[in-house]
């Protein structure tokens, strides 16, 4: 249901991708339990767009993505990239695929090998997709694009835990995108730096994928960062896509109660503000995703849950162009 | 947002430095640090990663790192807290003073029931018999929105979600109703539909109880709901004091403007974002003027030469810098 209207070209669609996991059984005469991390969900990204993925902890953003990449394989539905399903193709396609398609993680200093240096790790996608370049290629490689993301060259040599957390992530970015990959997924990139090193990343971010034509999906927990730099935007809650449309009409105008309730919990920096609105209180925790409740995936915490949202799941429907969610209530005006 | 100034001071800090021995050399967290909350009063305490504003208060509870040393005084109620013989500071932590952590899970003793946890601090600090502690601190369990709560407490933390564990911690804290809580970035660790519950529950819980509330956060969002006063700490320094409206609508200080400016909104797009460029100094290298000059868009000879020193620029409003109330447009540097 994502800006459809937009004429470039699509360049992945995900189709009732479900993803799940076998959760070993406490006695071994029991069955091992299923649980649906992503369920039945689907959209279409176009080229050069960036779709920010927002959700709380557990609602399955961050397996949706790895899903996406292959990262960890899904049991039904497709992932539809460059006319091929990633679903069928065998690990050594997948791989070769990985050059187009690459991954920036949330914990900048985990994600980085302590024992390599800035320049190996920054060259090791190189070393696996272009083999065939020489020694001084592949360092003139990784100089331009250590420049590109803000890197001085004397880093070259160092090592990992000699940056700060806003450089590591540079250098997680410099290796995610010395491919030229067409599309980067980014799993909560800014969500461990402070506030002043937030807004270098974004910035840069922003800047590459204009320079280098990327298309994004952008995965976090903060509404206000995936404002920043999403085109398009998906809301997840327990593995099912409540919500989804352009960023510019979902954040104006959220129709999912879900949705409304994240909008009103997220802080406002400006205290007159902060008094005036009204918030929404939801009560309680999210289900458990082991345990989903029938029906609608929010109605245990929904104030407007009705009988029917208690028995059936409720279909995805268009709420004006550009925006979709799935909600029998989506029309009444939203409650203080 | 009452005049808070009327009433009566309940912990005053004077002159108060942490220092830390390394092997490279002593180490100031916290320089020369002024501050005064009164009662029932809500301070925020406003920095980043490394800014000092943690270890300001675990000094305060007597809690930091065995190579850490206070100097100047933390007055409660006229008692200097940080003269205090541990067994005296025993009495008074838990009692007068608690304090919230980020992360509930290692607040929270894994291997003792809930029940344990909470009825302890009431038979020792008050004086309960085992089943009154029980009948109150079960009480304070319904105050504190835990859902179900005569099951819940017979469970082990583990077998709550972390909102729950949070609202345990909270419960344990104010079971003693202390004159000051402590909360370190007590939503940081938690989802934002569960940040919102929590930050309403401490607004509720401290107004009812007349209980003053410091609150250690990186989040200027969550601040400005909630604070009566906010404190901005840069590099162990407080670099602005002001009440929380006036904080937000003139800044003085650049590092509070650009901090408030980083911030995206939920609410509105914003097009050109500031950055605040390089990233804090190293406490052990300081620059020789103002700590925050090798970041200043708007830094002059003077903040290189030496350091400014905190000002009241307004009633209730100070800040330390030769230049302050910069304008937006003087924020905006393109990194």
């Amino acid at each position: 249901m994502l800006d459809q209207t937009s004429s470039a070209p699509t360049l992945l669609k995900v189709e009732n991708l479900t993803t799940q996991f076998e959760i070993e059984a406490k006695s071994f005469f029991k069955k091992p339990s299923v649980l649906t991390a992503v369920n039945d969900v689907s959209f279409e990204l176009k080229e050069g767009r960036t779709l920010g993925i927002v959700g709380e902890s557990g609602c399955g953003k961050s397996t949706l993505g790895r899903s996406i990449l292959q990262l960890i394989r899904a049991q039904k539905g497709r992932v539809v990239w460059q006319g091929k399903n990633l679903l069928d193709l065998s690990e050594e396609q997948i791989r070769m695929a990985r050059r187009d398609m690459q991954i920036i993680f949330q914990d900048p200093i985990a994600s980085l090998d302590p024992r390599m240096t800035v320049g190996d790790i920054i060259a090791e996608p190189l070393t696996v997709f272009e083999p065939k370049l020489s020694r001084s290629e592949r360092l003139q490689r990784v100089q331009d694009i250590m420049a590109a993301v803000g890197l001085v060259p004397e880093m070259i040599n160092r090592y990992p835990h000699e940056f700060s957390g806003g450089q590591a992530q540079r250098i997680g970015i410099a290796r995610a995108v010395i491919t030229r990959p067409k599309l980067i997924v980014c799993d909560e990139p800014v969500s461990a730096l402070d506030v002043s090193i937030q807004g270098q990343v974004i910035t840069l971010l922003r800047k590459l994928r204009k320079e280098f034509g990327l298309t994004l999906i952008f995965i976090s927990h903060d509404l206000s960062v995936v404002r920043l730099i999403s085109d398009d935007v998906l809301v997840l809650y327990l593995g099912r896509i409540v919500e989804a449309g352009d960023c510019a009409t979902v954040f104006s105008a959220p129709a999912h109660p879900y949705t409304q309730a994240l909008f009103s919990a997220a802080p406002i920096p400006d205290p007159k503000l902060a008094r005036q609105r009204s918030r929404i209180r939801l009560q309680g925790d999210p289900p458990s995703p082991m345990n989903p409740p029938p029906g609608c995936p929010f109605q245990p915490r929904c104030w407007k849950a009705t009988d029917i949202c208690r028995t059936k799941m409720p279909p995805t429907e268009l709420v004006r162009a550009g925006q979709s969610a799935a909600c029998y209530h989506m029309d009444l005006p939203a409650e203080a | 947002m009452t005049d808070q100034t009327q009433k009566e001071v309940l912990l005053e800090l004077k002159d108060y430095s942490i220092t830390f021995k390394t092997p490279d050399g002593d180490v100031k967290a916290v320089s020369n640090m002024n501050l005064t909350v009164r009662r029932g009063e809500r301070i925020a305490i406003v920095g980043e990663s490394g800014s000092g504003k943690s270890q300001t208060f675990l000094g305060i509870m007597g809690l930091l790192a065995k190579n850490g040393q206070t100097s100047g005084q933390a007055l409660l109620e006229g008692r200097d807290v940080l003269a205090l013989k541990p067994r005296e500071l025993d009495k008074v932590r838990g009692k007068d003073m608690a304090m919230v952590f980020q992360d509930p899970m290692t607040a929270l003793n894994p291997s003792l029931k809930i029940s344990r946890q909470l009825t302890e601090q009431l038979e020792i600090h008050r004086g309960f018999t085992a089943r009154a502690a029980s009948v109150e601190a079960l009480d304070m369990l319904k105050r504190v929105g835990i859902p179900d709560p005569t099951r819940r407490f017979n469970l082990y933390p583990h077998e709550l979600s972390g909102g729950m564990r949070q609202r345990i911690v909270i419960a344990m804290a104010l079971l003693t109703k202390p004159k000051l809580l402590i909360a370190d970035e007590p939503t940081t660790a938690l989802d934002v539909t569960i940040q919102a519950q929590i930050l309403d529950l401490f607004n509720d819980l401290t107004a009812e109880m007349n209980t003053a509330l410091l609150m250690i956060t990186h989040d200027l969002g969550v601040v400005a709901g909630l604070a009566d006063r906010v404190a901005v700490m840069y590099a162990g320094n407080i670099v602005e004091e002001a009440p929380v409206d006036e904080l937000f609508e003139k800044p003085a200080h650049p590092y509070t403007a650009a901090l408030h400016a980083a911030i995206p909104r939920p609410d509105q797009d914003v097009d050109e974002l500031v950055v605040i460029p390089g990233r804090p100094p190293n406490l052990q290298h300081l620059p020789k003027g103002c700590n925050f000059s090798p970041r200043c868009p708007q830094v002059q000879d003077d903040c290189i030469d030496r350091p400014p020193q905190l000002e009241t620029l307004a009633p209730q409003h100070c800040a330390a810098c030769f230049h302050p109330f910069p304008r937006r447009e003087e924020l905006l540097t393109h990194a």
